[in-house]
């Protein structure tokens, strides 16, 4: 939560001025029953009715000047809150980017929706509110306890009491409104989930005819967020009738007391009148101030969501650039490099070691699930080794700013994920600055001018959200293209060709040999045919390369390899005859 | 924006859906009577103990202790009567605000994909838990203090005009002002919020994006860029946000204001009849009761005047709501027109289609697919592949021409049964956060698990389930979590091996499956496809060859077909596709 307030920093004067401005506006109230006092006391009493006119206008006067004050606090609280839950997102957005792939893995996206919006809301309205009553309503029931022992000493017990018993009732039913608040949006992220799984998965629900289970479901989901709202709502709604008690409580107290000392002689009438009329206005305040509890409570329980994901640690980021590579050393090097998926039971990775040189071509190939694509995620470090070191250009990956590690590599993730815009906003996601002619070029190269000419607008046409609006290959193809464009020295296909036919596939390994800057290949594949000609296949099983050579060597040393060959060659013999 | 007022339909729409809760409404307002009652005779029974205090010996204990008997009654039942009917005003606001989601979801089952497809999901999303919300934090505050302060004004004024009717009368005509003033500005805020709506739906749906690509725009390092997109869309909401609170809060202090002129009045009135009358129309002690009053009197307008201001911005996120709810669902199917297990005959004739009107895509398909066949649909990427099958599995309607199953237009069967008739897998695997049993029963949640294991085994996804920390019970994360893309679609097959419908669509349902397991899956396709008609997308040739029938497609029409033999003498677009994916390896 302290991390929080940092973000108020910035917002200290409007935190500070809101407030003050608030409590003048208060003090100003103050003077209300003065003039009416000299009202009645000169105005009347002398029966002046211009004076009475005069201290009308003099209240007007009071509530235009109040009005002032109370509209440059709105507006501080409004700025300062607004303000600060904007730098908040923002913080939040830029940490949850560089959340580490294994705490993207665990956390789950509907819940950072969740605290990006839901909580951001809640942490708004909250702070807004306190600014504007923070120092205004402690001031007003001090105050009236501060005015209650000048009139009587005596009864300051009774004030001090009252509000002694108050703040357990008050702290103590937000202390029990807190973890019920954290439920509360616990399960909202489950119904955010929902609706967001149901968008997603609109066609396989439908196919399969779920829509019924779904809302059943999802009414299950939403009745079970209801439950702990209305929960924490009873709880809350406790809130206005106990201090209503307690201050009636203490009312009849400070009447039984005040009748005593009347007939004693120690206090008049009028005293008594004023005793009651502070404790009547701890309670109006009280009953603004418990809106005020229940919305900060809600706003704290949020915040705390927001300081969690804040405290995650990042991975190091920062680190050397990649250097020139010197002659005859290797691109890559893995050196019985192991890796484990947290809460996995076994290692995708298990002891892996091979070298890369400079424009060679590497293939991956390997049964599903064989840590093929792990393998690879090793080299532009989306996680740790856990044992064993990868090294790129001569240095273990760790060292490098991540930054500069992943500006020399061009990625082509196995699942084909495009932002929403133009192609050309796309493409630019590989290299920031690039050219029309590096746009085209890299298109070229990707197979992927052709159908991009034919889209109105070409590179300015529009990309609905992950590509909806592409088949499945021209998807694979854009990224394919974004990877190039930005012309990496170490360029990785992850199974990106899965989507294309064949001879798609064959022009565009053709295309990567014959790139002008060489850079070194990695494909990931369950084909073959894809690489054949590679410079050095690994065939990974299990976890474990079983084979590192060229296709010839392989099929004749490496029986996995050779299975597979066999499981197309035979298919491809069989087509061909 | 064109709607600076809240429409009045939508406050229409909300009173519908608290209508259900009538007799609960009536009953929280009958306990807020009561509770204003007790807490407004208080006062009473306190300034009648205090005229017995008049001074030293002259203090009537007796009524003392009656009174303060009478307050603690008061106060307890007040204070009962408010935590009734605060619980009641929670209940109704949390059950109506529930049955909006509901109503809502279920609503988004019924959409047409092609809303869904073309609609950023975070807008929808934040109009399901964000906008919900916010109105849901409106109406109970709307609830909770517009009654009693309702109430609480219709008391006071009695009290006021028992007193003075005369100076009651200058209250009465000055207060409305405030309500005024308080109208004037909530009719200005409207548009505000409904902006501040907008802009937090757009960011929601950049936060959507962002964290669905959350790997991506690590491995690219554009973290910085998607950062700068996001700070323009926080600017945006920071600058709408911050116009409608300050804006509506000004309601308060202006309403205050005018209430201070109220009092002023009433203090200037009420001071000229008691000086003219010689105090015999109004003493100086009624005078100042007065003033105490007009000060209760105006404090619930205050409040009412608030709450005014909260309701624009529930009723603007109640429109957005509205909105999606009323978005035109698909055409309801016909009741009791249930296709029965099909056969498997698919007839196509002189089908139209196109997903905007300008651009069309398939023009004049005509087909006739036998039962029990299979189809395979080759044709370079985008030619229509994909939409062929949207078409078939009615996520689409056609423009033009009909689709018919054993001779039954597909229009005049219920989508469920026409669905239930086909087993698809597509290239875009979509897995739910849950267990790996979940997401394999999904078609028939009331398998056994020996059923699912079998259907895991046809699948060759048994042997990686296994390895998993909890096997089948294992929990995989939002999108299949740090499974394979192999292995997601292992299970996604595993899915349609549990139904085992009589058709089949499978698009590309293997493309990231090893060639070894998949030749072991496709028996295992091979053997479900015996006297079933499928329809298979795919890239590998074997699969095509064996195809009873290839459709050659190209945008958007079928150039060619017929088998691998027929085509390849034909010598056409087939023949040079075939020899183009051979010539080069």
């Amino acid at each position: 939560m302290k991390k929080l307030f940092g973000f108020l920093r910035e917002y200290k004067k409007e935190s500070i001025l809101g407030p003050l401005f608030k409590l003048c506006e208060a003090l100003l109230e103050l003077f209300v029953p003065l003039v009416v006092a000299a009202i009645v006391d000169t105005g009347i009493e002398k029966g002046d009715t211009p004076y009475v006119v005069r201290m009308a206008l003099l209240l007007v006067l009071l509530g235009f000047v109040g009005l002032g004050f109370s509209i440059t606090a709105q507006y501080f609280a409004a700025r300062a809150s607004v303000g600060f839950v904007a730098r908040l997102r923002h913080a939040l957005l830029a940490h949850i980017g560089k959340l580490s792939y294994t705490e993207l893995d665990t956390l789950g996206g509907a819940t950072m929706i969740t605290r990006m919006t839901s909580d951001m809301n809640q942490v708004q309205t909250g702070l807004n509110l306190t600014l504007r009553l923070l120092l205004r309503s402690p001031f007003v029931v001090f105050g009236a306890m501060v005015m209650a022992y000048f009139v009587e000493p005596q009864t300051a017990i009774i004030f001090g009491l009252t509000i002694l018993v108050l703040s357990v009732v008050v702290f103590g039913i937000m202390l029990l409104c807190m973890p019920l608040y954290k439920k509360v949006q616990a399960r909202l992220d489950g119904v955010l989930r929902l609706v967001r799984e149901n968008l997603g998965g609109a066609r396989v629900i439908r196919a399969f005819g779920r829509e019924e289970a779904e809302k059943e479901t999802f009414a299950e989901n939403n009745d079970g967020l209801t439950v702990v709202q209305r929960r924490v709502g009873r709880l809350s709604a406790l809130l206005n009738p106990l201090t209503f008690v307690i201050i009636n409580a203490a009312i009849i107290w400070l009447m039984h007391m005040g009748a005593l000392k009347v007939e004693h002689g120690l206090l008049t009438q009028g005293a008594v009148i004023a005793l009651y009329n502070y404790m009547s206005q701890i309670l109006v305040e009280l009953i603004k101030l418990a809106d005020l509890i229940i919305t900060m409570t809600k706003s704290v329980a949020c915040g705390k969501r927001i300081a969690a994901v804040l405290e995650i640690p990042l991975d190091p980021v920062s680190g050397s650039d990649i250097p020139v590579l010197e002659d005859g050393e290797p691109a890559v090097r893995l050196d019985h490099a192991s890796f484990t998926y947290r809460g996995a039971a076994g290692e995708a990775v298990s002891d892996v070691s091979f070298t890369a040189m400079p424009g060679e071509t590497i293939g991956i190939i390997g049964g599903t699930g064989s840590g093929k694509s792990s393998l690879v995620s090793l080299i532009y470090r989306a996680y740790p080794t856990s044992a064993g070191t990868v090294e790129v250009y001569g240095q273990n990956v760790a060292t490098y700013s991540l930054d500069a590690l992943r500006n020399e590599i061009g990625l082509v993730p196995q699942k084909a994920q495009l932002f929403r815009g133009s192609i050309r906003d796309n493409l630019r996601v590989g290299k920031k600055d690039a050219t029309e002619e590096e746009m085209w070029a890299a298109l070229e190269n990707a197979c992927a001018a052709d159908f991009v000419k034919e889209k109105d607008g070409g590179l300015d046409y529009h990309l609905e959200a992950n590509g909806r609006n592409l088949s499945g290959g021209q998807r694979q193809r854009l990224t394919i293209a974004r990877a190039l464009v930005r012309r990496p020295r170490i360029l990785i296909l992850d199974d990106s060709a899965s989507a294309l036919d064949y001879a798609t596939d064959a022009a565009l390994r053709r295309h990567l040999r014959a790139l002008d800057y060489h850079p070194t290949v990695f494909i990931v594949t369950q084909r073959t045919s894809s690489i054949m000609q590679a410079d050095r296949i690994i065939v990974m099983d299990e976890g474990h390369a079983v084979g590192i050579g060229r296709h010839e060597e392989l099929l004749a040393s490496c029986p996995v390899y050779r299975e597979i060959y066999a499981s197309q060659y035979k298919k491809e013999e069989k087509t061909n005859g | 924006m064109a709607d600076k007022k809240a429409p009045r339909g939508t406050l229409g729409k909300v009173l519908r859906h608290v209508r259900r809760y009538t007799p609960l409404l009536l009953l929280s307002l009958l306990l807020t009577a009561v509770a204003v009652f007790f807490s407004l005779y208080i006062p009473i029974l306190v300034g009648n103990a205090i005229d017995v205090m008049i001074g030293e010996g002259q203090v009537d204990l007796a009524v003392v202790g009656e009174m303060l008997t009478k307050v603690a009654v008061s106060a307890l039942l007040s204070a009962l009567a408010t935590w009734l009917y605060s619980m009641m005003n929670n209940r109704i606001t949390f059950l109506v605000v529930r049955d909006l989601r509901n109503e809502a979801f279920s609503h988004i089952e019924r959409l047409p994909l092609s809303y869904i497809d073309s609609h950023p999901h975070g807008d929808i999303v934040s109009r399901v838990i964000a906008d919900a919300d916010q109105f849901a934090d409106g109406l109970l505050l709307g609830f909770s203090r517009f009654f009693s302060g309702a109430l609480t004004i219709l008391g006071t004024l009695i009290f006021m005009l028992t007193i003075q009717p005369i100076v009651a009368l200058v209250v009465v005509v000055l207060t409305p002002l405030s309500l005024f003033v308080a109208r004037f500005i909530a009719s200005r805020t409207y548009a505000m919020f409904r902006a501040q709506s907008e802009a937090r739906a757009e960011q929601t749906a950049l936060i959507d994006e962002v964290i669905g690509t959350g790997k991506l725009i690590r491995a690219f390092g554009m973290e910085d860029e998607t950062l700068d997109a996001f700070d323009k869309t926080n600017e945006k909401l920071q600058q709408t946000s911050l116009r409608a609170i300050f804006f509506s809060s000004l309601t308060n202090p202006s309403t205050r204001f005018i209430n201070s002129v109220v009092y002023a009045g009433v203090a200037l009135a009420g001071a000229v009849v008691v000086i003219s009358s010689g105090g015999i129309a109004m003493s100086v002690g009624g005078l100042s009761s007065f003033l105490s009053y007009a000060n209760q009197y105006t404090k619930p307008f205050n409040e009412i005047s608030g709450v005014i201001s909260e309701l624009q911005n529930a009723l603007a996120c109640a429109a957005r709501l509205f909105a999606l709810i009323e978005e035109t669902p698909e055409q309801s199917d016909r009741e009791n027109a249930s296709l029965p297990a099909a056969r498997g005959e698919v007839t196509l004739s002189h089908v139209d289609f196109s997903y905007v009107p300008e651009k069309p895509l398939i023009r004049d398909l005509s087909l006739a697919v036998a039962a029990g066949k299979r189809i395979a649909i080759v044709g370079p990427t985008g030619c229509g592949k994909t939409t062929l099958i949207n078409l078939l599995m009615r996520f689409y309607d056609v423009r033009g021409g009909s689709i018919a199953v054993d001779g039954k237009d597909i229009r005049t069967v219920t989508r469920h049964s026409l669905r239930e008739n086909y087993g698809m897998v597509l290239q875009d695997t979509w897995l739910r956060y849950g267990t790996v049993r979940e997401n394999i029963a999904m078609g028939k949640p009331e398998a056994t698990d020996a059923e699912i294991e079998q259907a895991a085994r046809a699948a060759h996804a048994h042997s990686f389930i296994s390895r998993l920390p909890q096997g089948y019970h294992t929990v995989i994360g939002e999108d299949g979590g740090s499974l394979s893309q192999g292995q997601k679609q292992l299970l996604c097959i595993a899915r349609v091996m549990l139904c085992l419908p009589p058709m089949l669509i499978l698009d590309e349902a293997t493309s990231s499956i090893d060639t070894r397991t998949e030749l072991r899956i496709q028996k295992a396709f091979a053997l479900m496809m015996q006297g079933r008609t499928s329809f298979i997308v795919a890239h590998r040739l074997s699969t095509i060859r064996e195809a009873d029938t290839i459709l050659v497609m190209k945008d958007g029409n079928v150039i060619e077909q017929g088998s691998h033999e027929e085509l390849l003498a034909r010598g056409g677009f087939y023949e040079k596709l075939y020899n183009s994916q051979f010539a080069v390896t």
